[in-house]
């Protein structure tokens, strides 16, 4: 089982020169603390890009100032050669970066089939007349939607939950529901937040299945993650955090290696 | 997996059967209950009843669907009402204006639609970014200006007489016929004046086309952000809803239902004054909301009626029944005035209004905050959140 | 976009050039104002000051009970004006009992019994609230926030509604006692010794509270509360207690401001409570919601507003002003005076 999760083929593809996402010299204070400290790195379009580093290190900051959630303090965060720092969040998704969080944050009321239909809102053209009056062109959206909805939700492999509660679906289930919602966004940035945290080690190995699938689309993915298994087999490059500041960046092997990654998370006595 | 929504469905559309077949009923029952004014006055308490209705399903979409508690919804009523007033009477002849407009009634709802959704837009723009409990207070102030604004303007809406003298509701042509006991002909210039039946019927179709629109907004891309935003605000922001537009929508369709709901009113009443839009007026469509069941049209539909029965029927006229009840059951002294202050059973229960409305708002929320007809999704998330 | 115009003004209104053009904003209601003090006169304007004072005494220690209520479990307590209402009415009841009757002489006796009577109306006042945090709010500590709001808004209700049944809906009259005598400013102004005696009660209550909030182990215990509840609760804070004390003080303080007012004004009525309620929230949010001194800051602030609104210009339009600076800063500036930047969300 273990040799699986290590053997699983990272991403291999070709990617364009231009990088999908640049961060520029992002630095994020609050206050007295300085969460994210000037830290820069680029994510090359269609690869599988992970960061890592002890808890606290500032990964969740950094990704929630790329996604409108914070503004960054100081720098550049460039989305397809547009500079996105500061932006709203619905504008952000608008651009095409979608998100799952941590700490898993679905509408847990509406049920799972609605969930990814709200990640459409934002690609969906009926306007206010269309949806008072259920004009022809809204019940065809309305179909499409539901149609899509239920595509990507057999996408992740949930398809048979589509009219089940959100919250009263297994712990998997909701994670792999949560990322739906972000592919129902079209984005061309996924952001995964920790999408393997109490997974059992068959789930992870479905997971990185599914992140192979979702760069067959065309996605370039971006994760933050602990399970180290999962980071050296699934991502093509890795950076590192640690208080904030990027300690170090590079492939699988090159990290494995590397003194300072080390250190910050076993501590200095090596 | 219990199929939960299916048996929401089934009830509501019950719900709705059963309210249909009850308005169409209604005036056949009330010409036997009453047998004496063809039942004209039960019409006449239906038609205003229905503009509880309106407004209840109004406040629904701004607290029920999009989660914003509005504690100053009846400023947009008196929006509405106020619009109706100064464009269909001669008020205008005494303000600065010195000319008085008279637009038919037809042409003054979609006004007042317009005038209320704007209002809604002005009150919603700065203030739907703001906590949920700054939000209610806001809109309390708003509740609390606006009814002042057309007092102290009086040179306007002669401020605490109210405009009255308003112009009826009319058609140019219409047929009358057996039901209001004439032969079937064509009748020219036909006006709602004193006509509890014309205004009742219009109050249904009103209902109707309401209850039609925002149920699809409800099933709509719209209905869904608004659950989203309801939920987790910043999930919903994360997805490419813009929150500050979903949260805007909500309001000004609210409020725009009340500029619907306040122009029948004031056409009906053909009065319209301050006072009638007080606090009050806010708190009880919001009983009816809640107790009805927030976030569920026929729920509040219903919640709207029986507060609208038991606040204009059952409380008004306790005081009398429970005199009555006094004298049956042997407890006839208590009917009269005693040493010490006892003013008599019936002042007694007159006085206990508040206390009423207080205890049910009170009680709704301790053992049934989902409401007497809860949406699928109230039911659960109130009642996992009353603590043990 | 209106939203990012508005929101770059927001963030604006909060930092440093918002307080400074607040400040600006005062010194223009100022100058308007003053065209009008100038023709009044300096000793009627005094004169109205120390009426303003006075009524913003009251304002604050209503305003103090809701700022407390809503920096330990962030809930906008409606029935607050309300009980500032019923503090009123009990201590009416006693009034008889201990002799203080109009037209009497006050003496040391007199006020040794009024101190009683106020004791009194402040301690059943006080559990009243503390039987209603217990009954009504405490069960919905954790359902969504609109729950204890509708609550709060029956429980008003309630209350006016077993005022009303109490006393009827009519103006009640509060028996004359304190000194009514005046001292004079100037041609045709003067200062009540009514006013001076309602600031310093006020003033010694809100030292009281300080003193309070600052040196005890329960006032720490409020503060701990309404930085961090669970943190308080990990350090091992009854947090149901010190919630239960925060709703006790705010009703001593609210039972004292109703019993200030009737004496002051000699008239008190079922009603009283809503519109009071609402201006020491407006007082209590401009001060910055969940700040003490804040909320007397702001209460004399609004008192004074209500005083030279009604004096110097229509007495129709006061209500308005003072809702409209409700809503400006709660959209401009909504951690008020002097309270912390409140995050949105």
């Amino acid at each position: 089982m273990a040799d699986q999760v290590e053997n699983a083929a990272p991403a291999d593809r070709m990617e364009d020169a231009a990088p999908i996402l640049q961060l520029d010299h992002v630095s994020k204070r609050f206050g007295g603390l300085l969460a994210v400290d000037d830290v820069s790195f680029n994510v090359a379009k269609g690869e599988v890009f992970a960061l890592i580093g002890p808890n606290g290190a500032g990964k969740t900051t950094l990704f929630n100032c790329i996604t409108g959630i914070f503004s960054p303090t100081e720098g550049r965060v460039v989305f397809e050669g547009r500079d996105v720092a500061g932006r709203k969040p619905h504008d952000v998704a608008e651009l095409g970066i979608a998100r799952t969080f941590q700490n898993i944050r679905l509408f847990g009321y509406m049920s799972a089939l609605d969930n990814v239909r709200v990640g459409q809102h934002v690609r969906m053209r009926a306007k206010l007349w269309d949806a008072l009056f259920k004009t022809p062109k809204e019940r065809r959206e309305e179909l499409r939607v539901t149609e899509r909805a239920r595509e990507l939700l057999d996408f992740v492999g949930i398809g048979r939950h589509g009219d089940d509660y959100a919250r009263n679906l297994a712990y998997g289930q909701q994670r792999r529901l949560e990322i739906a919602r972000a592919l129902a966004t079209e984005p061309r940035l996924l952001l995964l937040d920790e999408p393997a945290a109490g997974f059992t080690p068959q789930e992870k190995v479905e997971l990185m299945q599914l992140v192979e699938k979702i760069l067959g689309q065309g996605i370039t993915v971006f994760l933050i993650e602990h399970d180290m298994k999962v980071v050296m087999g699934a991502s093509r490059r890795i950076a590192v955090l640690d208080h904030g500041e990027k300690i170090a960046e590079g492939t699988p092997d090159e990290i494995r290696n590397n003194r300072k990654v080390i250190e910050a998370y076993l501590g200095k006595s090596a | 997996m219990i199929r939960l929504r299916n048996v929401t469905r089934d009830r509501n559309q019950l719900v709705y059967l059963i309210l249909i077949v009850g308005v169409l009923l209604f005036p056949v029952l009330a010409g036997f209950v009453s047998p004496g004014d063809s039942g004209n006055y039960l019409l006449g308490q239906a038609a205003d009843a229905g503009v509880y209705v309106l407004l209840a399903i109004g406040l629904n979409v701004v607290v029920g669907f999009a989660g914003l508690l509005d504690l100053g919804y009846a400023a947009f009523f008196a929006i509405g009402a106020y619009t109706y007033a100064l464009l269909a009477s001669g008020q205008l002849n005494s303000s600065p204006l010195h000319h008085a407009v008279h637009l038919p009634f037809w042409i003054l709802l979609f006004v007042a639609v317009i005038v209320a959704a704007t209002a809604g837009v002005i009150l919603g723009a700065p203030t739907l970014r703001l906590r949920g409990d700054y939000l209610a207070i806001v809109t309390l102030g708003f509740g609390e200006i606006v009814p002042k604004l057309f007092l102290n303007l009086s040179q306007w809406t002669s401020g605490v007489n109210g405009v009255s003298a308003l112009d009826y509701p009319s058609l140019p042509i219409w047929i009358e016929g057996p039901w209001v006991g004439s032969s079937l002909s064509i009748v020219r210039g036909f006006s709602f004046a004193f006509n509890s039946m014309a205004y009742y019927w219009l109050m249904a179709i009103l209902v109707l086309i309401v209850v039609i629109l925002v149920s699809n907004l409800q099933r709509s891309r719209l209905g869904r952000a608004w659950g989203a935003v309801r939920e987790d605000e910043l999930a919903a922001d994360a997805m490419g809803i813009n929150t500050v537009t979903t949260k805007l929508l909500a309001f000004s369709i609210g409020a725009a239902t009340s500029g619907f709901a306040g122009v029948f009113y004031g056409s009906k009443l053909s009065l319209v004054s301050p006072e009638n839009f007080s606090f009050v007026v806010s708190v009880t469509i919001l009983v009816m909301v809640v107790l009805g069941g927030m976030g569920n049209i026929p729920g509040v539909i219903v919640g709207a009626l029986a507060i609208y029965y038991v606040l204009f029927n059952v409380l008004t006229n306790l005081p009398a029944n429970a005199k009555g009840i006094a004298n049956a059951v042997g407890l006839g002294f208590l009917n009269r005035p005693a040493p010490g202050g006892w003013p008599g059973l019936e002042q007694e229960v007159q006085r206990l209004n508040f206390l009423i409305f207080g205890l049910i708002l009170i009680s709704i929320m301790l053992l049934r905050p989902q409401g007497l007809l809860p949406s699928r999704v109230r039911k659960e998330e109130l009642e996992k959140g009353v603590a043990e | 976009m209106v939203s990012i115009a508005l929101q770059r003004t927001r963030s604006i209104a909060n930092g440093r050039l918002g307080s400074l053009l607040l400040l600006l904003a005062l010194c223009v209601v100022l100058v308007v104002v003053g065209q009008r003090v100038l023709s009044g006169g300096l000793s009627f304007f005094i004169q109205i000051l120390v009426f303003g004072l006075a009524n913003g005494a009251i304002y604050g220690l209503v305003a103090l009970g809701y700022t407390m209520v809503y920096g330990i479990i962030e809930l906008i307590n409606f029935a607050h004006g309300d009980l500032v209402t019923l503090g009123a009415f009990i201590g009416l009841a006693f009034f008889p009992i201990f002799g203080l009757v109009e037209g009497k002489d006050l003496g040391l006796i007199g006020v040794a019994a009024l101190a009683a009577v106020f004791l009194i109306a402040m301690l059943l006042t006080g559990g009243i609230n503390v039987l209603i945090e217990r009954v009504a709010y405490r069960p919905l500590r954790n359902s969504p926030r609109l729950a204890p709001l509708i609550t709060a808004v029956g429980m008003s209700f309630v209350l006016q509604g077993i005022m009303y049944l109490w006393k009827g809906a009519f103006q009640i009259h509060v028996p004359d006692i304190l000194p009514g005598s005046r001292i004079p400013l100037g041609p045709g102004a003067s200062v009540g010794v009514k006013d001076l005696i309602v600031i310093a009660i006020a003033v010694v209550l809100v030292i009281g509270l300080n003193l309070f909030i600052d040196r005890t182990r329960l006032g720490k215990a409020m503060r701990a509360t309404a930085q961090d509840r669970d943190a308080a609760q990990l350090m091992g804070i009854d947090i149901n207690r010190t919630i239960a004390a925060t709703f006790f003080i705010g009703a001593v303080l609210a039972a004292s401001a109703g019993m200030i007012r009737g004496l002051y004004f000699n008239t008190v009525n079922f009603s009283d409570g809503y519109q009071l309620g609402l201006f020491a929230f407006t007082a209590a949010v401009f001060g910055g919601i969940g700040n003490i001194q804040g909320a007397a800051l702001g209460g004399l602030f609004i008192g004074l507003v209500k005083a030279y609104g009604d004096a110097y210009f229509s007495s129709a339009w006061t209500d308005v002003y003072v809702f409209a600076i409700l809503i400006l800063v709660l959209v401009f500036r909504p951690s008020g005076l002097l309270g912390m930047r409140v995050p949105e969300k």
